[in-house]
């Protein structure tokens, strides 16, 4: 069971991606933006960064770019979730240190199967 | 375990709600000039935050619909696209039609698709773009080749893991893919020991896979993280092609269609009116959890007492602190109850610049809305059933009030109205204040109006105030022409009515060539009253302190009997209706002579009373509850509720009361039924 930051905004995704995960037996913390979710990443240690793209504040790419470069977080998983189907998001994002991502909309299984896929 | 969405709906709407107010008044602001980016991006966040989430929890219509407000947006934020008025006409447009969507949506009605298919042609003509027919179909271009199976060559570059991605996932994850696999490695990039960097990935793999129908975008997909990051090379093995059709394809789409339509399923028990959660700042929460550490405290200080065998005066002493305590505590721990419950009134004063804006271009008036004191806070459920009598009369401001700029340079004043919109506290109350400067009511053509519908007689003598109260009579309406916005017949007197529902009141003052002032006063909360108890006969009932202007006994030569069964009390120079409560509710008095009880001349509406009563009981704060909700709604009659020693009390509704009485008095009511029930 991993430690799971959820980074979202929209509070109705977090819930759901919150719901969805905790109800796959993680350990799930939120944020709602890039900011947040920087402080809470560096007090404690996650396995897994599930970020929104777009958020106030500071978006996802910047935060990605930003735990990256955190010792503990070199090899971190780092999702997005983003509903960009041009591929400059996704290249950005990469390019900031982004395993992947997930397109929006998902349902919870497309959720679960890709958490599952990335934690092995 | 499939994972019902719907419960997310309620957040869903509530934020999306919020996010178009944002939009809104963003776009208020960009068309005034200011294109400032950061409002850009924050309406486009808003935008793709309702399109995320619309697509997410199944509203593909809404999804679809803010898609190419999204577009637009994002051209201008990247600085592709001017912003002119047409377009942020047009984006203020589809705010309304997005919040009309999703109120269809929440309440379980039909989405209005005129107004959906008006604005979206209006969007792509912004965009340039026909309207098109379908998305583009991913997957359709590339033929599904039969293919015995593959052979996968994959070299990834050495920084593949410095995001987080693992070959040994993409391995596992090729390996579900197919029957049978079997995997190289090519380990010649390896460097001697001493000079390998343990982050990096030297390795490169062929893997085959065989059988298990597996389509090249299959295994695509399995390397769209890292396709910008290794050399793939994906070759199909020697064809003997074993096709084994897509069934696997069409089952999964097959388990995905009900669902979805699930999501789209609205709940249609949901009442559609008033949402149901609410937010609440967290020190809030904090106070609240304080306040219950203290009862504790005072609880456990108590129940020493009752520990202890002998009882001696010291305990009594002791005993009758801890009570004042717990007295103080219950009392704090009430209000900070109370103020979770409590909302800013910004809620209902956001709606306005909007409005102010669309309604005086529409009537060609120039106009300045001023707000002041919108962190006034307000009950949640006053609060939401306060906009729309506020909008009704700010609506009539603007239309009957302000005039037009010519005329308003003509009488000397500056081209542009202004229209001042204020919360304030005073006293227990919540205070709202609508003021114009305008060219005030007109007394003479209300009075006429009056006279013509018959709720003045001719020889009526009215002062200002009376005939200033006329136009919230039932029926009354001074508008020549009927507009769009007001003068519909259905005016100001359902805005008293909204009103008083929420136990408030609403006044109107007015100069001549200056202006008017609609003053509505509202509780602070619907839930708790500051009650004068009343005894008739057996019966107990409860006065609102607030509406009582003095107690006092009956002197005999000031009561006059006017026409038919009609009383009048003479106080100092004003002459008073009385009331008898009993008539009314139709149960037996201790006695009937008034000299013998008491008179509470109590005033609502700039109307008063005298309300006979046999005895005055005593002041206390009491909850208020519905009767509406127990049992039904009785004229008079604002609610009921549980005494210190377990009777039920009911409570008057002074306005009602008084309206009831006008009736008797027309001999047009019959006595109210049921008036007297017992606890």
């Amino acid at each position: 069971m991993a430690n799971i930051l959820a980074v979202d905004d929209s509070s109705s995704m977090r819930q759901m991606v919150t719901f969805t995960l905790k109800g796959a037996g993680h350990q799930v913390t939120e944020a709602a933006d890039g900011q947040e979710a920087l402080n809470k990443a560096k007090s404690q240690q996650f396995d897994l960064i599930i970020t929104d793209v777009n958020m106030p504040v500071m978006d996802g790419i910047t935060f990605i770019k930003n735990l990256r470069t955190e010792v503990n977080y070199k090899f971190t998983p780092m999702l997005m979730l983003t509903t960009e189907s041009s591929s400059d998001k996704k290249a950005q994002g990469k390019a900031a240190g982004a395993t992947g991502w997930i397109v929006k909309p998902f349902n919870p299984d497309q959720l679960l199967n890709t958490v599952n896929k990335v934690l092995g | 375990m499939p994972i019902d969405l719907e419960q997310f709906h309620e957040t869903f709407f509530e934020e999306s709600f919020e996010g178009l107010d944002i939009m809104e008044s963003g776009l208020l602001e960009l068309e005034q000039g200011e294109v400032d980016l950061e409002n850009i991006n924050t309406i486009f966040r808003s935008a793709h935050s309702i399109k995320g989430g619309s697509g997410t929890f199944g509203f593909t219509a809404v999804a679809d619909f803010t898609h190419d407000m999204e577009t637009l947006l994002d051209e201008m934020r990247n600085g592709e696209r001017q912003v002119t008025e047409s377009i942020v006409e047009t984006l203020l447009g589809c705010v309304d039609v997005l919040r009309n969507m999703l109120t269809a949506i929440k309440d379980g009605v039909e989405i209005d698709t005129d107004s959906v298919s008006q604005l979206t042609s209006a969007l792509k003509a912004h965009l340039g773009q026909q309207i098109e027919t379908t998305a583009t179909n991913k997957g359709a271009d590339t033929k599904e080749s039969p293919t015995k199976g593959w052979v996968v060559s994959f070299k990834p570059e050495v920084d593949i893991m410095k995001t987080g991605n693992d070959t040994v996932r993409l391995l596992r994850e090729l390996n579900s893919l197919a029957e049978e696999v079997q995997v190289s490695v090519n380990n010649d990039a390896l460097p001697s020991l001493s000079e390998i960097v343990p982050e990096n990935c030297y390795q490169s793999w062929e893997i085959n896979l065989i059988g298990g129908d597996v389509s090249e975008d299959d295994i695509r997909d399995v390397f769209a993280w890292v396709d910008d990051e290794c050399e793939l090379n994906i070759v199909a093995l020697a064809d003997e092609a074993e096709y084994l059709g897509p069934e696997r394809r069409d089952e999964e789409r097959r388990e995905s269609e009900p669902e979805r339509r699930t999501a789209e399923r609205r709940s249609k028990s949901s009442k559609p009116t008033e949402s149901s959660s609410i937010r609440v700042n967290i020190s809030k929460v904090d106070e609240l959890i304080n306040m219950v550490g203290e009862l504790v405290i005072t609880q456990s200080m108590l129940s020493q007492f009752g520990e202890d065998d002998d009882f001696t005066e010291m305990h009594v002493e002791r005993l009758k602190d801890g009570l004042a305590q717990l007295e103080s505590h219950t009392r704090e721990l009430q209000e900070s109850v109370m103020r979770i419950r409590m909302m800013p009134i910004s809620f209902a004063f956001q709606r306005f610049p909007r409005l102010v804006h669309d309604l005086s271009s529409q009537f060609d008036k120039k106009i300045e809305l001023v707000m002041t004191g919108e962190t006034t806070e307000l009950d949640k459920t006053v609060l939401e059933k306060i906009g729309d009598p506020l909008v009704h009369l700010v609506r009539n401001s603007l239309d009957h009030g302000i005039e037009s700029p010519e005329k308003r340079i003509e009488v000397g004043k500056s081209e542009t109205g202004v229209i001042e919109l204020s919360a304030f506290h005073q006293g227990g109350n919540i205070v709202i204040q609508i003021k114009d400067d305008g060219a005030g009511l007109n007394k003479s053509k209300i009075l006429e109006k009056a006279r013509q519908n018959g709720l003045v007689t001719n020889d009526e003598r009215l002062s200002d105030e009376q005939i200033y109260d006329l136009i919230f009579r039932p029926g009354f309406s001074t508008a020549d022409v009927v507009s769009d916005v007001s003068g519909r017949g259905v005016g100001m007197d359902v805005v008293r009515r909204n009103i008083r529902e929420l136990g408030g009141a609403v006044e109107v003052s007015s100069t001549p060539g200056e202006g008017s002032v609609f003053t509505i006063r509202l509780p602070l909360t619907l839930a708790i009253l500051d009650g004068q108890l009343v005894g008739i006969g057996n019966e107990t009932y409860i006065l609102p302190v607030i509406s009582i202007i003095e107690s006092l006994q009956v002197k005999p030569e000031n009561i006059n009997a006017v026409a038919g069964n009609a009383e009048v009390y003479r106080l100092r120079d004003e002459y008073i209706p009385v009331v008898r409560l009993y008539q009314i509710f139709g149960i037996e008095p201790i006695s009937t002579e008034l000299e013998s009880g008491l008179l509470v001349v109590v005033e609502a509406e700039g109307k008063k009373i005298a309300i006979y009563v046999d005895e005055l009981l005593g002041q206390q704060q009491v909850v208020i509850k519905s009767l509406e909700t127990n049992f039904k709604k009785i004229e008079g009659l604002s609610g009921a509720t549980i005494l210190g020693d377990g009777t039920v009390a009911l409570i008057i509704d002074i306005a009602g009361l008084i309206e009831l009485y006008q009736k008797d008095i027309a001999g047009v009511a019959t006595p109210v039924k049921g008036g007297g029930i017992a606890a």
